[in-house]
């Protein structure tokens, strides 16, 4: 089947394969012009040319307060260019005004991890001329240095950048941490442009080198900093998190992997942070010490690193003000690259972890998770780290409430397969959990414990029995995108909803 | 269900997303409130909720429904309705020995028992004869906020202005075999203070707490669940026991201590409960 | 049965459903907007008119916002306003 504006020769999903490797391009930039400065778009336009059908790349650190890419995108709309792909990590709310950038050609194809807001719902209702391209977050970095993707201009938001080109996120007043997901940008597009709202002279730190960057343009503002970082994010007081949340650390610490040296990953959702808490406490009880903890960090797992529970912190993203101070200040809290964190190609801190605490939207009785689509078929979300670290990981938890306002999170098949089932190993809801069938070694040990250990097709007949079997969505046969499994084969299709 | 009352969860009788859920938080008893957490005008619709979500979910713990006191216009409503559901118990508030015995004429034809809640002056000075004047009635708690109201006295978090009203309470239900259950602690965000006021209770001889917060559960449970230190000083009270009985002894000792009846029946419902609980495994 | 006047029941919180009813003329009918409309739609209408049909409510106009409301909560909600209305249930 061909899919416009996606490769011909595109494989099927076809079971998980950890050390599959694919092609490998060795980045070979490196700038040392002393005259990247520009004055503005405008006069980078002048010197680089614009064509329709571009690939132009972003990254999402600056998460939906980001500014830069709808400055970019505005002025490329105004000269009239077509056809453009956009190569973005991820996708806001915030972002909105591609919409109508989508709905006049000016954007026809979009690649990303995550995408929500308006511009999820403009591809829902099938307003791409091509398709979308979701892929994982290792998966983007493979992308590239592939070769399946060329980025012609890559846009990096920097929030501290020096006129050499140095890049740093950890300083100014649009702070956002590490950069890990645009260094591979930086690496590999042809041709690199750092904005920046805080232009200096020299720095002595950076993540990203001055050899990838060709201009600099210094701007007014990258982002808006209250969209970038939260303030402390507080655990959930939903009683159904937390019971949710002291389970999962129960099956942590009776697993098998809870000893000195583990490693763990959760993300910011309210769950996932109240996981931490109880961590904390079962570590200081057991007197067990991590050697790290990675991803997404915030403010929890800073606080797990001062109080010397973990040796280091592996950061992708900084969720949090605590997490982008201690980028700042601790040896131990390290930026990684994407694909440092989660490529299949390298040797990715994704593989070394022994837990990760991840959400679903939708789970089958085969543990396949949805994360990309809402449980009624519209684009919300997407992998992100998901399916590479449910691959990476000794033992893959998903969290969820069992049903929340008649959404049950159990289904017959899942809407759209975002994480292979053979890569989740239990789901925990507040009403039991499930152990993959696959993990005999991890339902031996868990079964001499207290946890409620039920078959996923008992939990879901008790979903079923409290709030009925919820009527099938329709889907029409048109296909509006790919989902990409980390190692580039479609692990499933996304399709326009019928009316 | 186990039979056990270590905690005991108040949930408000209005609000279906707690209702629906009310047996996922591990109390081994609920409470459905149709009294102070649902509002004047809001108790016919609370009434009829709480009556359709015992007729549709069948709960995997003791459900108890808390009505309106005996002297309010929503009492004779709330029996009527609640009487022909399959409610375990009924707590009745600001019991009085007339209110009792009404509510028993009430559920005569029903097998639903009553449970009596003494948060007055006079309902704590009458608690003998309250709990003697009728067989369905198994049980008491001790409301400590609205006691204090009668009491004209703060209510405080170390509560000694509720210990003599604590004492006598325990020690009246003990003497009648009744079970005795423990007033909320009602700050829900200092865990610690929760854990002290339970062992304390637990001191006292209360089997249990009843809490307004799910999130307290876990810790009340944790207070009233045998330790291991306790299961293995109660098997080894056993394993000397049988041992003595096996050299024809009638009395011994362990550790130097006479055990004697009243120290193994504690070891043997010790026991029990615990293989109840699960911790532990045979 | 013929509601007297006008009522509701419910509440917007989540897992709760809203209801206003009105005296109607020519059969019940329903209004219903719900979050869970496309999964749920039709069980929500089936649990509604079969409740107005078991207590013998044939003219009546159920306006309906629902927020995930299970079975038990709409038949609550619609009992309550039916009495409400004047109806004895």
């Amino acid at each position: 089947m061909e899919i416009l504006g996606y490769k011909k020769d595109y494989q099927l999903f076809n079971g998980v394969d950890l050390n599959k490797k694919t092609k490998f391009i060795t980045p070979q930039k490196n700038n040392q012009s002393k005259a990247k400065v520009k004055q503005n778009l405008n006069d980078l336009f002048s010197e680089i040319e614009l064509k329709d059908g571009m690939t132009l790349s972003f990254h999402h650190h600056l998460r939906n307060g980001d500014y830069v890419l709808n400055f970019v995108m505005q002025e490329i709309a105004r000269r009239k260019v077509k056809d453009i792909t956009i190569f973005a990590s991820s996708l806001f709310p915030i972002h909105a005004p591609l919409v109508p950038l989508i709905e006049n050609g000016v954007v026809t194809s979009i690649y990303a991890a995550f995408i929500s807001g308006p511009v999820a719902s403009a591809i829902s209702e099938g307003k791409l001329q091509k398709c979308v391209i979701m892929h994982t977050h290792g998966g983007r970095a493979r992308l590239v240095e592939s070769g399946d993707v060329t980025i012609d201009i890559a846009f990096i938001a920097s929030p501290t950048c020096d006129k050499l080109g140095n890049i740093t996120g950890t300083i100014g007043k649009s702070a956002c941490g590490s950069l890990g997901y645009a260094v591979t940008d930086a690496l590999y597009a042809k041709t690199t442009v750092a904005l920046t709202d805080n232009l200096v002279t020299n720095l002595d730190s950076y993540e990203i080198d001055k050899k990838y960057i060709d201009y600099i343009i210094s701007v007014d503002s990258i982002g808006d900093s209250k969209g970038i970082v939260s303030g402390t994010t507080q655990i959930t007081k939903n009683p159904l998190g937390l019971k949710i949340a002291r389970l999962t650390t129960e099956i942590i610490k009776h697993s098998g992997y809870f000893k000195n040296g583990f490693s763990f990953q959760t993300g910011a959702g309210g769950i996932s942070l109240a996981v931490s808490y109880y961590l904390k406490q079962l570590m200081l009880e057991e007197d067990i010490k991590g050697s790290f903890a990675s991803g997404g960090i915030t403010g929890y797992l800073v606080d797990m690193l001062e109080n010397d529970l973990f040796e280091k912190l592996y950061d992708v993203q900084c969720f949090d003000l605590e997490a982008v101070r201690s980028i700042h200040e601790n040896r131990n809290h390290l930026a990684i690259s994407a694909s440092k964190y989660a490529n299949i190609n390298d040797d990715c801190i994704v593989n070394d972890l022994d837990f990760v605490i991840l959400g679903a939207t939708e789970i089958d009785l085969d543990f396949n998770v949805n994360v990309t689509t809402t449980s009624t078929g519209e684009i919300m979300g997407g992998s992100g780290g998901h399916s590479d670290t449910a691959a990476g990981a000794n033992v893959t938890i998903v969290v969820s409430q069992l049903f929340n306002a008649r959404i049950p999170v159990i289904k017959d098949k899942v809407i759209c397969k975002t994480t292979p089932g053979e890569t989740i190993d239990i789901l925990v809801t507040e009403r039991g959990i499930a152990i993959n069938p696959l993990r005999k070694d991890l339902y031996e040990r868990l079964k001499e414990t207290n946890l409620p250990i039920k078959s996923i097709a008992e939990l879901k007949a008790i979903s079923d029995n409290l709030i009925g079997v919820p009527e099938e969505i329709k889907f029409a046969d048109k296909i509006i995108g790919v989902v990409e499994y980390r190692d580039g084969s479609v692990i499933d299709f996304l399709y326009k909803k019928s009316k | 269900m186990s039979n056990l009352r270590r905690s005991i969860l108040f949930i408000p009788g209005n609000n279906p997303g707690m209702l629906q859920n009310a047996d996922v938080f591990d109390a081994d008893s609920v409470i459905f409130d149709l009294e102070d957490s649902v509002s004047l005008d809001e108790k016919d619709s609370a009434r009829l909720l709480v009556k359709e979500v015992l007729d549709t979910i069948n709960f995997n713990c003791e459900i108890i429904v808390r009505i309106n006191p005996f002297d309010t216009p929503f009492y004779e409503d709330d029996v009527n309705l609640i009487k022909n559901s399959n409610a375990n118990l009924i707590l009745l508030p600001k019991a009085s020995c007339e209110s009792v015995l009404d509510l028993t004429k009430r559920l005569e034809a029903t097998k639903i028992n009553i449970m009596v809640l003494i948060e007055t002056a006079m309902g704590v000075e009458q608690v003998f004869a309250i709990l003697s004047s009728s067989e369905r009635c198994k049980g008491l708690m001790i409301g400590g906020e609205d006691l204090c109201v009668d009491l004209n006295c703060p209510r405080t978090k170390a509560g000694n202005e509720i210990f003599y009203a604590r004492s006598r309470l325990v020690n009246c239900a003990k003497a009648l075999n009744k079970f005795v259950i423990d007033t909320p602690f009602t700050d829900t965000n200092d865990e610690k203070g929760l854990i002290v006021d339970t062992k304390f209770a637990k001191s006292l001889g209360f089997i249990g707490k009843a809490s307004i917060n799910p999130r307290q559960i876990y810790f009340i449970n944790e207070v009233f669940s045998p330790t291991a230190l306790e299961i293995k000083h109660a098997k080894r009270i056993i394993a000397a026991k049988e041992s003595a009985l096996k050299q024809g002894l009638g009395v011994f000792a362990l550790d130097g201590k006479m055990v004697d009846l009243p120290i193994i029946k504690r070891a043997e419902s010790l026991l029990e409960t615990s293989r109840k609980l699960g911790l532990i495994k045979e | 049965m013929k509601l007297l006047r006008p009522s509701k029941a419910g509440t917007y919180e989540s897992n709760d459903i809203y209801l206003m009813l009105f005296p109607g003329s020519s059969g019940n009918k329903l209004e219903l907007e719900s979050v869970v409309y496309e999964t749920y739609g039709k069980q929500i209408k089936n649990v509604i008119f079969t409740t107005l049909e078991a207590i013998g409510v044939n003219n009546v106009l159920v306006k309906a916002i629902d927020k995930g409301a299970l079975d038990f909560t709409i038949k609550a909600r619609l009992k309550t306003a039916l009495k409400r209305g004047g109806i004895d249930v």
